[in-house]
């Protein structure tokens, strides 16, 4: 992002400073914060039952007529032109229904890319698709199959010659270090920070680190792999896709075939895994451009090696992060610089520079990020984008000063954060990350830690602790939108365009809207999971909780009013302003005056109505330019090291959340632990492994990319501080993406413990820990 | 020449290309068995042929000939889930789901293997076979069924359970 | 995956002669066989099925076994005699893949299972002399982690995967055959080829020819033994490298030693020198770690996989180690 956009999110920031907070979204406490009914208490989920007997239909198994499968073929090279292209094969092989390549697929336009400020776009990998005969990395599709059975359609795919003509590629992050550009923005944030005299620090620090730590490639490896089953009704679209942009996933498509909106249909009602990587990538497109070519419904199933070559996964990281400090801890100067790839068509910028940042005060900071620009497949978010891998380099600098220093790495750290953001001087809306470091130590056992490496030992296996803390910021996405409907028996039902891929959406939800509204849990239905439902944002950035939040709260607010006027003047309610009612036992009430009071039912019947609904919208979100608004963790390990082999297996983890109010402990503790398990497998085992040579992706399947295994996860405690948020709806911050931070830097820090050996570079595998 | 699947018959593809999981997903319906990577490395895909465990990816469907198949819809009776499937849900065995059919169905006959007393490789004797039955047994055993979300505790949790149920 | 004729043989004759019929291949479990169809590295005009052959496991009178070859990996592993007698075999059969997998998988299959170098998996976009011969090897002088180390050549550096070939191998086994030409038996060392000129060949198994069983003998050192894998996850995963070890110590010194090693060739290693220094030496950790080095002198390793030699010595070692605390 640009120039402009550091100026105006500046502007915007500095006049936020003057604005009285009551003005504000969140400016008043939400009153569910206070009233507890169901929210805050274990609920089971309301779709358990659906999933654990194979009833809920995901994207692939939605049944049509006619239905043909596809099949994809992939570019062997990086960079070129196609010269040659031999169908003959495949097109008399049985079965097949069409063959489609850049020679007679659709004119198509570009997808818009995803961005903060167009939730009609859903686009990771803006490039024309089999419009030329152009290669621009390795794994494009460069044919698509359609037949009866995917089994023909796979093997005609396996029939079809592709020649080309090869160009240079680049392919080597070594050597387009040279070349990097340096953004002015991330995300929302300046890049470059540049404040005190951090030479003279280092000159006068008392201990000081500076050292170069090396993320590598990841995919999100959803179960489900990505799948949509594609028609077209006319010049309809309908698409049952594996999404977590709804709206934005129907937006591109809208574009891209040059459409309205609202001739896109898409359905997404569960989806299995997404972590980032389930929006629009080229195989929806082209299957919708297959379909509307054979005049088939179409059936576009990934197969694991395709979603290795079509899905984008997290960029490598190159990260460079220097530390001073006075004796007693207190920084000097915070260095973190570094690179991450981000082609020009990519739409995520890897900014592992933030959380470091927004963690620590310090007297001097030199903090930019440089993007390198490589022939690959773009690179997208996934889960904790920037602050996976950031506080990896950050958190584990952070215990090698420690360690220089002599002194405990949880008082180092608590020595160094802010009361205020360290940078813009805002103000937190809730932060306690102390509370989280003493419940987790004291749960953990932390005063059991040897501070000497290599101190406890187990036969061969020498033992270890370390700590770690992670950060992920709020995010209330504006737009998102929901409608209330309550029927003539006082029923409920919330509706919107939002996604359910394992957070327990529709679960939480629930007992939001039956805590607003007054109602019991089994009075209150959502409906979530397709565009004809109001309006979502996408599901990302862990905002979705407090993005419909947000709008169920304004819906009901709106409900009340409109309660109140069809309720006219024949009730107990008469004469009441909106603010001087709430919604109580299956109705709205007199504030101060219960016993004023009249059902749900009793009003619509009055009126003669079957039914009442209301729409709200979640607005602009303000709160996050005037408030320092982060989720914190603190992340315990312990674990062995073999002395023989180098293998590790960790043996506990802890994880001690400062994320607000917990909305649902059941469900809250599985995302939580979901999370600090993706940070185990980035720590241990996790990696892309991409050929420099030509860029081809050689770990394409489930066997190569190394997922943590049943043995692999350890006991996991999670804590949380519980305390409410006062400017976030229901007092909860999003949880869906803090779990992974700053656990592959517990697990580095306890591996130096155990161990004596700073590994810098991911994941820790055997060979690593055997040299010496 | 037929299938018996949850108790009913089915025919065999006539292209010995099916495999397994694809008969019951694309060709009778039954979506309930996920596919997860078509290539062994995942589980998603798990069924009961005959009692035991197996990948219905990796099975081609005429390799079932005359053989009986469960499946995740066929673990409930007349609606009444299995207990394994009610554990799953009280413990939070599941996230997206996506993973839970093959896990639920690689658990019901992995609690036949423990019951055996089978051993896996984490058994430290493997002539008395399995002592008393540890988390570490459970989690080596289910190690052939990825969840991606992390439902792991849960989903040991259920499984324990049983176990426990089994012992009194 | 290339349409295919499938049969089903209902016994050994009949296998044997669907299977002269020509480009055809028998079907164990399938779980190596069908994900390779439909990789399209492999293309049999014909499926034999041979996974209901009789999948017997026999004791002869001296304790030694013949294992059926569609006898499952998971039901040789939980054979009593095999815990009792074969430790190792049992272990090295639980380290391998997953149960559902163990549950389908066939010990004839086991043996004939393929490389997983990640190379010769590209049939679309990577060149692999093993897959095409002559077309060049693409993990020489590329991502060559969990290549071999030993018995290598400039033509393929693969690894053989199974984790019950390195038992077997250590166990002195010996693999019946039946084919075209009749009967005959093959000592597990010799079945498997190292790569050579001819990379695709991997096994001495003739065209036609069927596994029937694998035969092991008891020992001392068979009783005493062991399996240990080293792998990137703890668990479904194929070993770094693994060692199987049996050891019969008798006055202080080693009577019997057997040693093979997996994951660092094409075929079981089995370590022959370090056997040689061991025998009638005393069972000590610098005489354990002296034959892991003669051992792996030989090694040539890729600039990414040479961390297996130390990995393989100190595993050796530590395997031996185990064995004298367990034997004494
Ligand atoms: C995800 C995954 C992980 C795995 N992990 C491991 C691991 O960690 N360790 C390990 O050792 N293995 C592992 N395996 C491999 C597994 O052990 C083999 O796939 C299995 O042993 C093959 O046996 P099968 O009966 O299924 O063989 P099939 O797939 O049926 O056949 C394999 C080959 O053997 C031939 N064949 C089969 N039977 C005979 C016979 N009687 N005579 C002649 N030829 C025959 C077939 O023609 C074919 O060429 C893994 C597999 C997968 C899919
Ligand atoms: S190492 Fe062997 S199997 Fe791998 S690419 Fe080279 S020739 Fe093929
Ligand atoms: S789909 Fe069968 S194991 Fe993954
Ligand atoms: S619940 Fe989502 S993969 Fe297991």
């Amino acid at each position: 992002m640009s120039k402009l956009q550091n100026a105006i999110v500046g502007g915007v920031r500095t006049a936020m400073g003057y604005v009285p907070s009551s003005w504000l979204p969140g400016g008043t406490r939400d009153p569910l914060i206070d009233k507890r009914v169901t929210l805050g208490t274990q609920q089971s989920r309301v779709d358990g039952p659906d999933k654990v007997q194979g009833v809920a239909r995901f994207a692939a198994e939605v049944r049509m007529d006619g239905l043909v499968y596809a099949a994809c073929v992939h570019s062997t090279i990086a960079r070129g032109k196609i010269t040659e292209l031999d169908l003959a094969a495949a097109e008399a092989a049985p079965g097949v229904v069409l063959v489609m390549t850049h020679r007679n697929a659709p004119k198509l336009a570009l997808p818009p890319p995803i961005g903060m400020t167009n939730l009609k776009a859903a686009g990771n990998n803006i490039l024309p698709i089999m419009q030329d005969a152009d290669i621009r990395w390795n794994g494009q599709t460069v044919a698509l199959v359609l037949a009866e059975t995917q089994e023909q359609a796979n093997h005609a795919a396996s029939l079809i010659v592709v020649r080309y003509e090869q160009a240079a590629a680049r392919t080597r992050f070594e050597d387009a270090k040279a070349d990097a550009t340096t953004p002015d923005s991330l995300m929302i944030e300046r890049n470059r920070l540049k404040r005190g005299d951090t030479d003279a620090a280092f000159r006068n620090a008392a201990g000081s680190v500076d050292a170069v730590y090396r993320t590598p490639w990841h995919n999100h490896n959803p179960i489900e792999p990505n799948a949509a089953t594609i028609a077209w009704q006319g010049d309809r679209l309908i698409v049952h896709d594996a999404t977590q942009m709804l709206n934005g996933t129907a937006g591109s498509l809208a574009k891209v075939f040059g459409i309205k909106d609202t001739q896109v249909f898409v359905s997404s009602p569960f989806v299995g895994g997404a972590f980032g990587g389930k929006a629009l990538w080229d195989h929806q497109i082209l299957g919708a451009a297959a379909s509307k070519l054979a005049g088939r419904p179409v059936r576009i199933a990934l197969s694991r090696a395709s979603m290795h070559r079509l899905i984008g996964g997290r960029s490598q990281t190159e990260q460079r992060v220097a530390l001073a400090a006075d004796a007693t801890g207190k920084l000097k100067a915070l260095l973190h610089q570094g690179f991450s790839v981000k082609p020009p068509h990519s739409v995520c910028d890897e900014a592992f520079t933030l959380s470091g940042r927004s963690l620590y005060e310090s007297e001097s900071y030199d903090i930019v990020q440089h993007t390198l620009d490589l022939d690959l497949l773009a690179n997208t978010f996934m889960r904790a984008p920037g602050e996976a891998v950031g506080t990896f380099a950050i958190e584990s600098a952070m215990d090698e000063l420690a360690h220089d220093l002599g002194i405990d790495p949880i008082a180092l750290r608590l020595r160094n954060i802010g009361d205020t953001d360290p940078v813009s001087g805002a103000p937190h809306s809730q932060s306690d990350l102390r509370l989280a470091y003493e419940l987790g130590a004291k749960k953990f056992g932390w005063d059991r830690r040897a501070a000497t490496p290599k101190s406890r030992q187990d036969g061969e296996w020498l033992i270890g602790m370390g700590c770690a803390t992670g950060s992920f910021p709020y995010v209330r996405m504006p737009g998102m939108s929901a409608r209330i409907t309550i029927d003539s028996n006082g029923h409920a039902t919330v509706s919107s365009a939002a996604h359910e891929m394992g957070m327990g959406t529709a679960t939480v939800q629930r007992q939001h809207a039956a805590d607003r509204l007054g109602l019991p849990l089994d009075y209150v239905t959502v409906r979530i999971g397709d565009t004809d439902l109001p309006f979502g944002s996408f599901a990302g950035g862990s905002s979705q909780t407090a993005s419909l939040g947000a709008a169920i709260n304004a819906a009901s607010a709106k409900l009340a009013g409109d309660l109140l006027r069809l309720a006219g003047n024949d009730t107990p309610l008469a004469g009441l302003r909106a603010n001087e009612i709430e919604f109580a036992n299956h109705g709205l009430r007199k504030i101060d005056e219960p016993s004023r009071y009249e059902s749900f039912a009793s009003i619509l019947e009055r009126a003669s109505r079957s039914e009442i609904s209301a729409m709200g919208e979640s607005g602009a979100p303000l709160e996050i330019l005037k408030f320092s608004m982060h989720s914190r963790s603190a992340i315990f390990c312990e674990l062995r090291v073999s002395e023989v082999t180098g293998e590790v297996r960790v043996t506990r983890l802890v994880g001690a959340f400062d994320c607000g109010r917990i909305l649902n402990p059941k469900t809250a503790t599985s995302q939580f632990r979901g999370g600090m398990i993706m940070g185990l497998g980035m720590a241990l085992t996790e990696e892309t492994l991409l050929d420099k040579r030509n860029g081809r992706i050689m770990s394409a399947s489930m066997t190569d990319y190394h997922v943590p295994v049943h043995l692999d996860v350890p006991e996991i405690d999670v804590l949380w501080t519980d305390i409410p948020d006062p400017r976030t709806p229901m007092g909860a911050r999003g949880i869906g993406e803090i779990g992974i931070a700053g656990v592959a830097a517990a697990i580095a820090n306890a591996v130096f413990n155990a161990t004596g050996k700073r590994i810098r570079d991911l994941p820790l595998t055997p060979d690593k820990l055997l040299s010496d | 020449m037929a299938i018996a699947i949850n108790g009913t018959d089915y025919s065999l593809p006539d292209d010995p290309r099916v495999s397994l999981l694809d008969l019951l997903r694309e060709r009778i319906g039954l979506t309930g068995t996920k596919l997860g990577c078509n290539q062994g490395a995942c589980g998603a895909c798990t069924v009961i042929l005959d009692g035991e465990r197996v990948l219905s990816c990796l099975t081609l469907a005429v390799q079932a000939d005359g053989r009986a198949v469960t499946t995740i819809e066929g673990l409930s009776k007349q609606g009444d889930m299995h207990p394994l499937q009610r554990a799953f849900i009280e413990h939070d065995g599941l996230q997206c789901g996506y993973c839970t059919p093959g896990q639920i169905c690689s658990a019901v006959a992995m609690l036949g293997e423990m019951r055996r007393g089978d051993p896996s490789y984490v058994t430290a004797d493997l002539v008395a076979g399995l002592g008393s039955t540890t988390r570490e047994e459970i989690r080596e055993r289910m190690s052939g069924n990825l969840c991606r979300c992390g439902a792991h505790h849960g989903i040991v949790e259920a499984i324990e359970e049983q176990l426990v149920g089994d012992a009194a | 995956m290339t349409p295919f004729d499938y049969r089903r043989a209902a016994d050994q004759t009949e296998a044997l002669s669907l299977a002269a019929a020509g480009h055809c291949r028998f079907l164990g479990g399938g779980t190596n066989l069908v994900d390779l169809m439909r990789q399209n590295i492999e293309a049999p005009a014909a499926l034999v099925d041979v996974s209901r052959l009789p999948a017997t496991i026999d004791v002869t009178s001296e304790g030694g076994l013949i294992i059926g070859a569609t006898a499952r990996n998971s039901a040789v592993a939980a054979h009593p005699v095999v815990r009792a007698q074969y430790p190792m075999l049992s272990r090295a059969l639980l380290a391998g893949a997953s149960a559902q997998i163990r549950n389908m998988a066939t010990v004839g299959g086991n043996l004939m299972q393929r490389t997983r170098c990640s190379y010769f998996y590209d049939a679309a976009g990577s060149r692999c002399n093993k897959r095409e011969p002559g077309a060049g090897c693409d993990a020489i002088d590329g991502l060559s982690r969990n290549h071999a180390i030993l018995g290598t050549s400039e033509h393929c550096i693969a690894t053989l995967p199974s984790d019950m070939c390195v038992a077997l191998a250590a166990l002195d086994a010996i693999v019946h055959l039946d084919g075209p030409m009749g009967p005959r038996s093959v000592p597990l060392l010799d079945f498997h080829q190292l790569p050579g000129t001819t990379p695709h060949i991997e096994t001495v198994l003739r065209p036609g020819e069927l596994i029937t069983a694998i035969a092991i003998s008891p020992s001392a050192a068979a009783a005493n033994s062991r399996y240990r894998k080293v792998r990137d996850r703890s668990s479904y995963a194929f070993a770094l490298v693994s060692v199987a070890a049996g050891l019969d110590v008798a006055d202080g010194r080693i009577r019997d030693v057997r040693i093979a090693l997996g994951g660092v060739a094409a075929k079981p290693w089995r370590a022959v020198q370090a056997e040689d220094v061991l025998r009638g030496e005393a069972p000590t950790r610098e005489n354990f770690l002296r034959a892991a080095d003669v051992e792996l002198a030989a090694a040539k390793p890729t600039e990414a996989n040479a961390f297996k030699i130390e990995l393989a010595k100190r595993t050796m070692a530590a395997v031996l180690g185990d064995l004298t605390g367990a034997g004494a």
